[in-house]
């Protein structure tokens, strides 16, 4: 266990234990390994296989040091990366024991004996821990005059990850994370002596979704990135430290530039969110940014119909005109940081004069509303960490927010505990945290929510959004968590959706949960803003201002195709400003297109699902960090009511200065069941979530990450293949009056009435294809 | 032969010392009858008492070793048999159970009574294709007679046997690779603590003993404490197998008390190949430090095997005369070495790799006097630094047959090549045949 870990677990009493290091007396929680008590006093101790957060192997040697107990010697040196610190010990490192020193000496020479001297060209060269170490704990000259051990180089271990094994070192730190970690244990060391080596399984290649993060903790260069592979030399990268937007798991992330372009992101070190992991999509989807069809400067559409690049002063004329002194309103998206949302409720309430604004670009209800104004979310991963049980609601952590996968799965590994998933099957995922699969067919969740027992305060309940696919699911769960005490967190998919909730860019809430039907609540906000007055209705939702006459909209990053297959149509019959960084089904349809910053080119913060700020500076020096909110500003000047939010900071420092509602909260609504959906013959209620990795637009021109996306298939029961008379591979159609997918099936432990797709994959793209993503008859055919 | 005293391999030469009617005319089985009415630990202190070290090498008491398994803990408990006999020059465990399986059988069935384990496991090496065929023939023969299985004997103790092929590889006679191998992993050594007596096959807690060993406990059970320490010296008791090989003119096994010397040894093997004289010699398989003919006369048990300077490992005595290169002699094992790394830590596989590299030049005679050095430096680098002792096996050799022949490795570089006739050391050349 590491120091890390005994921190966290603040409540437990720890012995401690006080031992010396090379004169240095020092005392650290029971368990400590000698290594990392060493750490504590500035002692590095040369490492390779050493993690501290993976199980020690004692493999590399590298960390050799003497070590006596109450005057009792070892006889010989003791890898210091896998014994405990014990009272009346007495460690001598390399820097008091020649003994110490001269193994370790010894250990370097060895490992660098079949270690190609190819740093000049390796991708690690420059930031490698052998090449440092070597330098500071091995010889000048190798005394090694015989034959290096070479292998064929690389060799794909998947499509995004390359192997030289001749730069191995056979730490296996790759492998222990594989297995410890992430629970994919799909490569292995293989062979034996010095030919031993990371391997797969023949035909299978290493088909997780964490894999980078070998990539990233390879202690040399065995293991690279396809996608980085001799892009650039490790001191020619410019490193900012950045939160990721891929979802709401709030991961801290480095973003590595050379010249105004991203190169690379890395895990970030953040002990209470992501540890030092992240996922593939977060470290290898960030192409979007540099697109080719990225939109540089504003535009207008003239009297043809044509987009007309435009200087910003027309452009911003030009959508004011639109704007004002008309029925408006706005659609935020759910990627937008918290300063941006903010903006844009502030934009709403101030310029427009409107509640009508919704970030919610996806299924979504009024008992959702209710569910952001009533509900104490109040889970985090601490808790989860010291969790009796974990139950998932309509929320495939791996898919959906995979660092809250890997903790829960870590507590799997090392606490057995409980894991019960209300899902329609069991993922990959699920089997991996060996939950308890209560299987419900969309539709049927509330049921399985009822039958929850034996919860308590220590418990943890994870919602994902798509429980709003379900009315009634959102007010179950509120119940089940009023009356067991379990914590809860709701876990959008999203990175901008719990930020947008605190800014107020919703139609019931302004800035800090305050409801807009609250008269002393919309005062401290009026009075913030030195507004007069505020508007007091309940807005309009996403779904409301696309089928109102509202005339004209003010459109953040959404996709009209994750809302509904006609949004699109309906959009185009309004006046619409877009902000965007790239073209979409919005510019397409927009009066006016303003230019925005991608998250790499500004500062901002979003908020995570635990609610825990996570800001990032622009790691791109050149750019002009033209988010949203300043853009707002300029457009709220030129309508003539002023949002005052000229820069990302200002509005980060209004934000802050408002704070949250501190009055009651009220209680949620109990909305109703709806009647689940009865099939007949030849029918299924769908079923979907999306893939990790899919068709999602930030993974545009990711093509080595998209070779490990799973495929997509369609999901049926024994009995239904039966039925069918299909077996597992064949071709399944399904259709509805809309359209029509066929794909290969999958047959599991899916409830009879069931299917599964996934939501936006390759040849599965559900409000493309079909027009509904879930709790919808379907017809389901041999195809 | 006068010293010799025949206990595991006493009836080998009977035609059918295997079977179990031949084990049975013999006495066999009924130390079983006797444990079985002793309680578990009356036999575990039995077995302490006896003095009984593991014959495996280590020389660890093996009473002891059951005794620290945690009683009434509510965890199944494992015995499981290292018959992973796989050292260059060790070659006791696979004849015995060639020719007296049923003795390790009774030993396995006693052993597990007293540790009160339900399953045993026999990890047996799978190259030795006949003693696997021989040794699951004779548990065959057990369960049918009642032996193993439920019940055993009426006695209400109930005893799964299995007998587990490795697929080649020395690393697998390390205990905890064994473990690894025997739960279908790869053989690499794990981590200790905790300690496979605590935590081993499948986490539980496990007994891994040698062949020998087990086998020695029936005739304990039988005839006592007091006849068992009155063999052997004080601190190593009873009587076990010396395996003689090489240049030796009766070569095999014998069966005699701990402390007799190599030159009694040789006296009842009919001496050093005729015509030929004592050059050097392995006191316990090819990883223990070599002795030479100063050493004829130190008793070959535990204590004064290590206070010469070497260990009595398996007691396998492989005996090189004059004839030999040493420096020869010290690559092939070395090859093996590098051979058999499991590649888990630096020392063992990135040294052996060198140090076969390094050898092989001094045995063709390149290289200075500065490369001895850089040998033994290289040695000391890897002896004591590796995660299991495989590594120290593979230094052994060559820090000891420096030490004695340091002259000869000289040799081989002012000649520019070995000077010996690798012929004349074979037992098929005419200088060989006696």
């Amino acid at each position: 266990m590491s120091i890390q870990e005994l921190g966290t677990e603040q409540e437990v009493a720890v012995e401690m234990i006080t031992c010396v290091i090379d004169g240095f007396e020092i005392t650290v929680p029971k368990g400590t390994l000698v290594i990392r008590a060493a750490e504590k006093l500035g002692i590095q101790i040369p490492r390779f296989c050493d993690h501290p957060l993976l199980e020690p192997a004692g493999a590399c040697r590298q960390c050799l040091v003497d070590i006596e107990i109450n005057g009792r010697a070892f006889p010989k040196p003791q890898a210091s990366c896998t014994i405990p610190v014990e009272k009346g010990m007495i460690v001598k490192t390399q820097l008091t024991s020649p003994v110490a020193d001269k193994a370790q000496k010894g250990i370097m020479e060895l490992l660098l004996i079949n270690h190609p001297l190819d740093c000049p060209v390796c991708d690690k060269g420059g930031e490698c821990p052998l090449q440092n170490q070597a330098m500071s704990a091995g010889h000048s000259e190798s005394r090694f005059e015989g034959v290096k051990r070479t292998f064929e180089k690389p060799i794909a271990i998947s499509s995004q990850v390359l192997l030289d094994r001749e730069r191995c070192v056979l730490c296996a730190r790759c492998t222990r994370f594989s297995e410890q970690i992430a629970g994919d244990p799909f490569i292995t060391l293989n062979e034996r002596g010095a030919l031993q080596q990371v391997g797969i399984y023949e035909d299978e290649p290493f088909d997780s979704y964490y894999s980078g993060n070998t990539v990233q903790i390879c202690p040399v260069g065995a293991l690279t990135g396809t996608s980085y592979r001799f892009r650039a030399r490790p001191f020619d990268l410019v490193s900012t430290n950045s939160a990721c937007e891929h979802c709401a798991s709030g991961c801290s992330m480095r973003t590595d530039v050379r010249r105004g372009k991203t190169l690379r992101r890395l895990a970030g070190d953040d002990a209470d969110v992501n540890e030092e992991w992240n996922c593939d999509k977060g470290r290898w989807a960030f192409k979007y940014e540099v697109a080719k069809n990225r939109i540089t400067v504003p535009m207008i559409r003239d009297a043809a119909g044509q987009l007309q690049e435009a200087s910003w002063p027309e452009a911003l004329a030009a959508a004011a005109t639109g704007l004002k002194n008309t029925s408006a309103g706005v659609l935020v998206g759910g990627r937008v940081t918290v300063e941006d949302a903010y903006g844009y409720s502030k934009f709403a309430r101030v310029a427009l004069g409107t509640n009508n604004i919704d970030f919610r670009a996806r299924r979504h209800s009024g008992e959702e509303l209710d569910f952001f104004a009533a509900a104490a979310l109040t889970a985090t991963y601490k808790d989860i960490d010291k969790a009796d049980q974990v139950v998932l609601i309509n929320f495939e952590p791996e898919d959906e927010s995979p660092i809250i996968f890997l903790r829960i799965y870590k507590q799997v590994y090392k606490r057995a505990i409980k894991v019960i998933s209300i899902a329609p099957y069991a993922s990959r995922g699920s089997e991996k945290l060996k939950a308890k699969l209560i299987k419900s067919a969309a539709g049927n969740e509330i049921a399985a929510i009822s039958s929850l027992s034996g919860l308590s305060s220590k418990s943890v309940v994870l919602v994902g959004e798509r429980l709003v696919e379900t009315e009634g699911g959102l007010s179950a769960v509120a119940k089940l968590v009023e009356q067991s005490g379990a914590k809860l967190g709701w876990v959008p998919r999203r990175a901008g959706e719990c930020g947008a909730i605190a800014a107020g860019a919703t139609p019931n809430l302004l800035p800090g949960n305050r409801l807009v039907t609250d008269a002393p609540a919309r005062v401290d906000i009026a009075t913030a803003w030195g507004t007069p007055s505020l508007p007091t209705e309940v807005g309009m939702s996403t779904d409301e201002m696309i089928n109102s006459d509202l005339q004209a909209l003010l459109i953040g990053g959404i996709d009209p195709m994750d809302i509904a297959p006609d949004a699109k149509i309906k959009l185009a019959k309004k006046f619409v400003v877009s902000l965007e960084i790239r073209q979409s089904d919005i510019t397409d349809i927009a009066a006016v297109v303003l230019p925005v910053a991608a998250v790499v080119e500004k500062s901002g913060s979003f908020i995570d699902w635990q609610g825990n700020t996570r800001s990032f500076e622009s790691a791109v020096s050149q750019s002009l960090n033209r988010s949203d909110v300043r853009i707002l500003s300029m457009l709220a000047d030129e309508i003539g009511r002023s949002i005052k939010l000229t820069t990302v900071k200002a509005a980060r420092a209004e934000f802050d200065s408002i704070g949250n509602w501190d009055g009651p909260k009220i209680a949620m609504k109990s909305s109703p069941a709806k009647a689940v959906n009865a099939v007949a013959d030849g029918e299924g209620i769908l079923s979907s979530w999306r893939n990790l990795l899919d068709k999602g637009s930030l993974q545009d021109g990711e093509d080595n990450l998209a070779g490990t996306a799973r495929k997509s298939v369609v999901v049926i029961s024994g009995s239904r293949a039966n039925k069918l008379g299909v077996k597992e591979s064949d071709l399944v159609r399904v259709s509805n009056n809309y359209g029509a997918i066929t794909l290969p099936c999958v047959i599991a432990d899916i409830e009879d009435s069931s299917i599964w797709l996934p939501r936006n994959s390759l040849s599965s793209q559900l409000i493309r294809n079909l027009g509904v993503v879930s709790n919808s008859v379907v017809k389901v055919a041999k195809a | 032969m006068s010293k010799l005293t025949p206990v595991l391999s006493a009836n080998w030469d009977e035609a059918d010392s295997f079977t179990i009617a031949g084990y049975k005319r013999n006495g066999g089985y009924t130390a079983l009858t006797k444990a079985l009415a002793m309680a578990p630990d009356e036999v575990i202190q039995l077995v302490k008492d006896s003095g009984l070290r593991g014959r495996g090498g280590a020389g660890f008491p093996t009473g002891s070793k059951w005794g620290f398994i945690p009683q009434g803990d509510n965890k199944e408990h494992y015995f499981v048999v290292n018959a992973d006999e796989s050292e260059p020059g060790t070659c006791k465990d696979t004849p015995m159970m060639m020719a007296n399986p049923h003795v390790l059988i009774e030993g396995v069935i006693i052993g597990s009574y007293a540790i009160r384990a339900n399953y045993a496991f026999i990890y047996i090496r799978g190259e030795v294709t006949h003693v696997v065929r021989r040794v699951q023939q004779a548990i065959e023969d057990a369960y049918a007679a009642g032996l193993l299985g439920k019940n055993i004997l009426g006695k209400g103790f109930d005893l799964e046997l299995v007998l587990h092929v490795g697929a080649g590889a020395y690393i697998c006679g390390e205990e905890t690779a064994l473990l690894d191998s025997l739960e279908g992993f790869r053989g690499q050594p794990r981590l200790r603590p905790p300690f496979p007596a605590i935590a081993g096959l499948y986490a539980k807690p496990t007994v891994v003993n040698n062949v020998e060993s087990v086998a020695s406990v029936p005739a304990i059970v039988n005839k006592g404490v007091a006849w068992f320490t009155a063999m052997g010296t004080e601190k190593s008791k009873g009587f076990t197998l010396y395996s003689l090989s090489g240049h030796v003119n009766n070569p095999g096994q014998f069966e005699a008390p701990l402390g007799i010397t190599l030159r009694e040894l040789l006296e009842i093997s009919g001496g050093v190949r005729s015509g030929h004289k004592l050059k050097f010699w392995t006191p316990g398989g090819s990883s223990t430090p070599i002795f030479t003919d100063e050493h004829l006369d130190v008793p070959l048990d535990y204590e004064s095997v290590a206070a010469a300077g070497s260990m009595l490992g398996t007691k396998a005595l492989q005996i090189f005369d004059e004839t030999t290169c040493v420096v020869r002699a010290v690559l092939r094992w070395t090859e093996f070495y590098k051979h058999e790394s499991c590649g888990k830590c630096t020392p063992c596989r990135e040294g052996t790799w060198w140090l076969v590299q390094v050898l092989k030049d001094l045995e063709a005679g390149r290289g200075s006097e500065a490369d001895l050095d850089k040998l033994l430096d290289l040695c000391d680098n890897i002896m004591g630094r590796s995660f299991c002792a495989l590594a120290d096996g593979a230094a052994s050799p060559i820090i000891s047959s420096l030490k004695y022949f340091r002259q000869e490795y000289l040799d081989h570089l002012t000649a520019g090549e070995c000077p010996f006739d690798p012929m004349a050391a074979t037992l098929f050349s005419s200088a060989g045949v006696k």
